[in-house]
């Protein structure tokens, strides 16, 4: 069998301590770790269960005004949060873009971060992968890879980081908390994935050991609660990963753009913070040809991987298209479909 | 087996079943889960089977671990090539053209990856999973043949059941030298895998020479025939159960190999044994829909009308069977052309053997043909229906023979006046909603063959005035157990709860094959032709006794309704089965029928159900990401004997095309020949948004030549014209003409 211990620390400490031995890996709900062991992708030799830790499951709404959450909180709980849905819409709305009803249930904040990537040769155990096996080759470079990597790949690897929830995140500077064997410590959640360089299995800046205890979004993220928005284009109208998706909120006052956040979704190996093109909004009017020309600036360095030159056009459009509708300011409600091109009351622009 | 009925007020009908919305008789127990499909079954010390398969798609097997596997906890047994029971018959031989070649380790050759390469038997599933994976198998491997363009082609000996590869009518090239609008098109359409929700899976106990096995079948009659030759028993020795299919779509239509190796590894530990096959190992041996690339040549004269259609098809099928999508064989039927021609060529890759997949050959074919209709039409400047009207077929094209029936052109005008279509603006990328998405209209011809097969049944009488009626029919969903049994209620002329309705069984009279949308038409013919015979019996014993009011009518003179028998020219006259039975002492009579296509009908009459479906999409003008937003189908398919389960039919079929034309695609890495997304969350079918509001009219005909009820099919109809629909519609919103299916987000963004 593929036989692992199976503890299931009761305080933190004990955590990070079962997980500091070399093959042990963190188990939240398994929604994705679980298929990787399935498949022959990953052999953990323990598994340490966190969910039973105390303190991780709350969404706490601190005296400066900002958010933390806890790294078991689950993705439909903090969806579903009416104090989180009014101050980080977009936040709410990626994560209900994400996957299945069923899976959001189940798929926690942590587990969410630390997902890996679909790249469909890194789940293909007979295929070469570097993730896998360092040094193996990657078998997507020259193969089916449309929806591969557009930024920031190396020859090594040109996997997508997943994720829909970390895009807004990364846009609305989310911190990371890490209890480490050294203590705790806090990143920024850009810092939190690498890109692949060299070592594409390198995929987080973790150690062995770490935990990722809670996410905290600042008080800052606020200011942009009436212009935020997450769009995410698919090959169905639901439960699909993003061919592409970008996260946008804008700061507006007087017609003015004070501050832009923008981001983007399936492009790299991390979610794909677009500092020059918030750059160029700040400060200029909220119209089309500014859009436009944050989206160049945004997919500037791009280029293709293989198969997927298309994504770049795509991801300019969707960046101009996310701009567009933060602009227009956040619906009152979470559209009924979350995410999608196709949620109601959008005009085009023409 | 027989059904546990409901009382449910709905099924209390009398008088005539047939054409009553009768919702499904085993509707509850499949929402109670107590509805036992054959991985369901755990017969008293059953063991559990894995198999390992290959992840190479060419080469051979080197080594296999077999200790290792072996010295896993609970593993009892490995099957491979050197260890497995005997076959009576090469499983790699054509005892006749339905059986098609399949692995059941007569050597260690790999041609496709997923194939079966040793089956791992244990006490528990995780003991024969872990042991599978300790095989740890090596390879000696070649460079796989993948696609279309993965080797040289050829011209096919046959395509689909014996259709010639080739059909010439008239001379398309001389008719195309002269058109006045001409079109040249080539359409490419993905491998698909049927992916029913139930994995195959076989639960298999022997005694003896005497096999008993749990299996979804849409075939049980010719899996024993099949599994008899291999096994080297007679076919009546093996007794199938196969009461409910989670859906088969023609992949459990032929007994596929690992559900053999189910059987062998129960003859080989002497034990029942279950085999149950993972999501993923249903990608390669139980069939598929190959991909295809197809070029159409269409010329008009200068008022639209057709002057030739050239359809030719390329389309892959193994490298050691023999499968050919008919795909250019759409293109015989439908629209009347003075020249037609449609050949095939074909290619052999590393893959399983290509199969029937719903609408085998009629969907590829119908979505390349639609789209090519559709470009002809614009080419010639007239709406997409004036154009299908004004090529209207009113004679088979090809063989000129007249329709059995054909209310094809009440669908369009039912269909189109439902859909709005008189609305539609004849230039794309007119229209857009509210929103400012871009909005198209097409529209697609559906058409599917009304075939039949053969079947039998016995009906029987009894004293209490109840019936019976046996056919070993299957309900794969699609309703059987219900229309069946209203086509028997009516045929024994009792209301459908004083009919037991056995069904599901092999040792059941054979009901045929639930495939090519025939299992209705063809097992209903035989319940119906079962039931007169033994009114024709319960007739018999009235007419000629004195003391029945009957006396003398003679059996043509009689009526059988709601349990009685009437004088037909005084129903005043009448007496009950239970009276007749009981009077002449008779504990029950019983009486046998049979379904088949007529001949004579069939040389005279060319017999397709058809239909016209429209579709309306949005396209958001900039992402490219389409969503079908509406679909209107309007079906001509004879008799309706349930409407309930006709919709749920057409439904079923029209999302199918939804799912051709947007989302369906296994993708094949073009080296290693594998899979790559071998999963229901990457290999995409519609979810519930991206399935629009559907809406299903159906057109009344009376067939009086198909068969004796009058039906066609109606299982894979909605597959067709559905597809092309929704592609038209794509470029009607976008004025961008993709051609290659499902449609990409890549392939629309630019000419956005
Ligand atoms: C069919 C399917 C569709 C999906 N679609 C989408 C989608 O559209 N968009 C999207 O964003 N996601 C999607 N997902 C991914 C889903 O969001 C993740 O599987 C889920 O968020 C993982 O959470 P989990 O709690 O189950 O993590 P687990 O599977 O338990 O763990 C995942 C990884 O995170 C590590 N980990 C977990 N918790 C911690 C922690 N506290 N500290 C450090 N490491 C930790 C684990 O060691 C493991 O490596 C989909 C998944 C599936 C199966
Ligand atoms: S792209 Fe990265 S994850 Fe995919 S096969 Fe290559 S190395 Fe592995």
């Amino acid at each position: 069998m593929m036989n692992f211990d199976y503890v299931r620390p009761l305080t933190v400490a004990e955590a990070v301590a079962a997980a500091s031995e070399k093959g042990a890996t963190y188990l939240a709900s398994g929604t994705n770790l679980l298929d990787l062991m399935k498949g022959g992708v990953c052999h953990p030799r323990r598994l340490v269960d966190v969910t039973r830790l105390p303190g991780l499951g709350r969404v706490e709404y601190l005296a400066d005004g900002s958010v933390r959450i806890g790294a078991l909180v689950r993705n439909a709980d903090l969806a579903h949060d009416a104090e989180f849905v009014r101050a980080f819409p977009s936040v709410a709305e990626a994560l209900l873009s994400g996957a299945s009803a069923q899976l959001r249930n189940a798929a926690t904040v942590g587990g969410n971060l630390m997902q890996r990537t679909r790249c469909a040769y890194f789940y293909d155990a007979p295929s070469a992968c570097n993730k896998r096996w360092p040094g193996a080759g990657c078998d997507a470079r020259q193969g089916e890879n449309r929806l591969h990597a557009v930024l920031g790949w190396s020859e090594a690897c040109i996997a997508t980081h997943p994720s829909d929830f970390c895009v807004p995140l990364v846009a609305l500077d989310a911190v990371v908390e890490i209890e480490g064997k050294s203590g705790r410590r806090e990143v920024a959640l850009e810092a939190l994935h690498r890109l692949p360089g060299d070592t594409p299995e390198r995929e987080t800046l973790l150690d062995r050991g770490d935990l990722i205890v809670a996410l905290r979004l600042p008080a800052e993220a606020r200011a942009f609660a009436a212009h935020a928005r997450y769009i995410k284009v698919r090959e169905r109208t639901s439960y699909a990963f993003a061919v592409v998706s970008a996260a946008a909120s804008l700061r507006i006052e007087q017609g003015t753009i004070r501050e832009a956040r923008l981001a983007l979704g399936g492009v790299a190996a991390k979610p794909w913070r677009a500092r020059d093109a918030e750059q160029s909004l700040a400060g200029v009017a909220p119209d089309v040809a500014g859009f436009r020309e944050a989206a160049r600036i945004a997919l500037a360095d791009a280029k293709p991987s293989g198969d997927n030159a298309f994504k770049i056009e795509l991801a300019q459009r969707i960046v101009v298209r996310a701009l567009t509708l933060a602009s227009a300011g956040t619906p009152t409600r979470i559209p009924a479909l979350p995410g999608s091109p196709f949620s109601s009351g959008v005009r085009h622009v023409a | 087996m027989s059904l546990e009925l409901t009382r449910d007020p709905a099924h209390l009908r009398h008088g005539s079943n047939i054409g009553q919305p009768l919702t499904r008789r085993d509707g509850v127990l499949k929402v109670k889960g107590q509805a036992r499909y054959a991985a369901d079954n755990h017969p008293a010390g059953m063991l559990y089977a894995v198999i390992a398969v290959s992840t190479i798609a060419r080469g051979r097997v080197t080594s296999l671990d077999v200790d290792a596997a072996k010295r896993y906890p609970g593993v009892v047994d490995v099957m491979t090539p050197s260890h497995k029971p005997p076959l009576a018959e090469d499983p790699d031989g054509k005892p006749n053209p339905f059986a098609f070649k399949m692995e059941l380790l007569q050597n260690d050759e790999v041609r496709y990856a997923n194939q079966a390469i040793a089956v791992v038997i244990a006490e528990t599933l995780e003991a024969a999973t872990e042991g599978a994976a300790l095989l740890s198998p090596q390879y000696h491997t070649e460079l796989a043949r993948v696609g279309l363009d993965g080797a040289e082609s050829y011209v096919p000996p046959v395509v689909g059941i014996g259709n010639p590869a080739v059909v010439q009518h008239g001379d398309v090239d001389a008719a195309l030298a002269g058109a006045s609008n001409r079109i040249e098109a080539t359409y490419e359409t993905s491998a698909q895998y049927h992916n029913a929700m139930e994995p195959h899976a076989m639960v298999a106990a022997w005694e003896g020479d005497k096999l008993s096995i749990d299996t979804p079948s849409q075939g049980m009659a010719m899996a024993q025939m099949r599994l008899g030759g291999l096994l080297g028993i007679p076919p009546g020795n093996i007794y199938i159960r196969s009461p409910f299919l989670g859906g088969g779509f023609g992949s459990k239509g032929l007994v596929s190999g690992p559900q053999v190796l189910g059987i062998m590894a129960a003859k080989l530990v002497g034990r029942p044994v279950k085999l149950v096959l993972r999501r993923d190992q249903m990608y390669g041996p139980v069939g598929h829909r190959p991909p295809t690339r197809q070029t159409l040549r269409i010329g008009t004269d200068s008022e639209g009308r057709l002057t030739a259609i050239d359809h030719h098809a390329k389309v892959t099928t193994s490298t050691f069977d023999d499968f050919y999508e008919p795909a250019a064989d759409a293109s015989h039927t439908l629209y009347a052309s003075p020249a037609i021609k449609t050949s095939h060529e074909a290619v052999r890759v590393d893959s399983g053997t290509p199969l029937f997949m719903r609408a085998p050959g009629e969907a590829t074919g119908s979505i390349a043909l639609e789209s090519a209709i559709d470009e002809i039409a614009v080419a010639c400047g007239m709406d997409p229906l004036d154009f299908r009207l004004k090529n209207y077929a009113e004679v088979e094209p090809i063989s000129g023979k007249p329709f059995s029936s054909k209310a094809l052109r009440q669908c369009y005008a039912k269909g189109a006046e439902r859909f709005g279509w008189a609305r539609r603006p004849l230039a794309p990328r007119q229209m857009r909603d509210d929103d400012g998405f871009l909005v198209g209209w097409g529209m697609g011809t559906a058409t599917f063959p009304a075939l039949m097969f053969q079947a039998q049944a016995r009906a029987v009488i009894r004293s209490d005035g109840s019936g019976v009626m046996e056919s070993g029919a299957h309900d794969m969903g699609q309703g059987a157990w219900t229309a069946l049994a209203q086509i028997a209620a009516d045929g024994l002329g009792l209301g459908i709860d004083q009919v037991e309705f056995r069904s599901g069984t092999s040792d059941l009279p054979d009901a045929g094959i639930a495939g090519g949308s025939a299992h209705t038409a063809t097992a209903g013919a035989a319940i119906h032709n079962a039931g007169a015979a033994v009114i024709a019996k319960l007739a018999d014993l009235a007419t000629n006794d004195q003391r029945s009011p009957l006396f003398g009518a003679g059996n043509t003179g009689v009526i059988a309704r709601e349990g009685r028998l009437f004088r037909r020219d005084d129903e005043t006259r009448s007496e009950s089965y239970a009276d007749i039975l009981t009077r002449a002492g008779v504990a029950e009579i019983e009486a046998s029928g049979g379904g088949a296509a007529d001949p004579a009908a069939q040389s005279s009459y060319a017999m397709h159900a058809h239909g016209a479906v429209f579709a309306e999409v949005k396209v958001d003008p900039e992402l490219g990401q389409v969503r079908v937003t509406r679909l209107v189908g309007a079906f001509a398919a004879g008799r309706i004997i349930n409407p309930l389960m006709v919709q749920s039919q057409l439904f079923g079929g029209m999302i199918w095309g939804v799912s051709f034309a947007l989302h369906e695609e296994a993708v094949m890495d073009h080296r290693s020949g594998r899979i790559l997304n071998a999963n229901l969350a990457e290999y995409h079918i519609p979810v519930n948004a991206d399935v629009p509001s559907l809406d299903v009219l159906t057109v009344d005909e009376h067939d009086p030549h198909v068969n004796a009820l009058g039906i066609k099919g109606v299982g894979e109809i909605g597959v067709t014209g559905s597809a092309g629909a929704v592609a038209n519609a794509v470029w009607h919103a976008t004025g961008v003409r993709v051609r290659r299916f499902p449609i990409r987000i890549d392939d629309l963004l630019t000419g956005l």
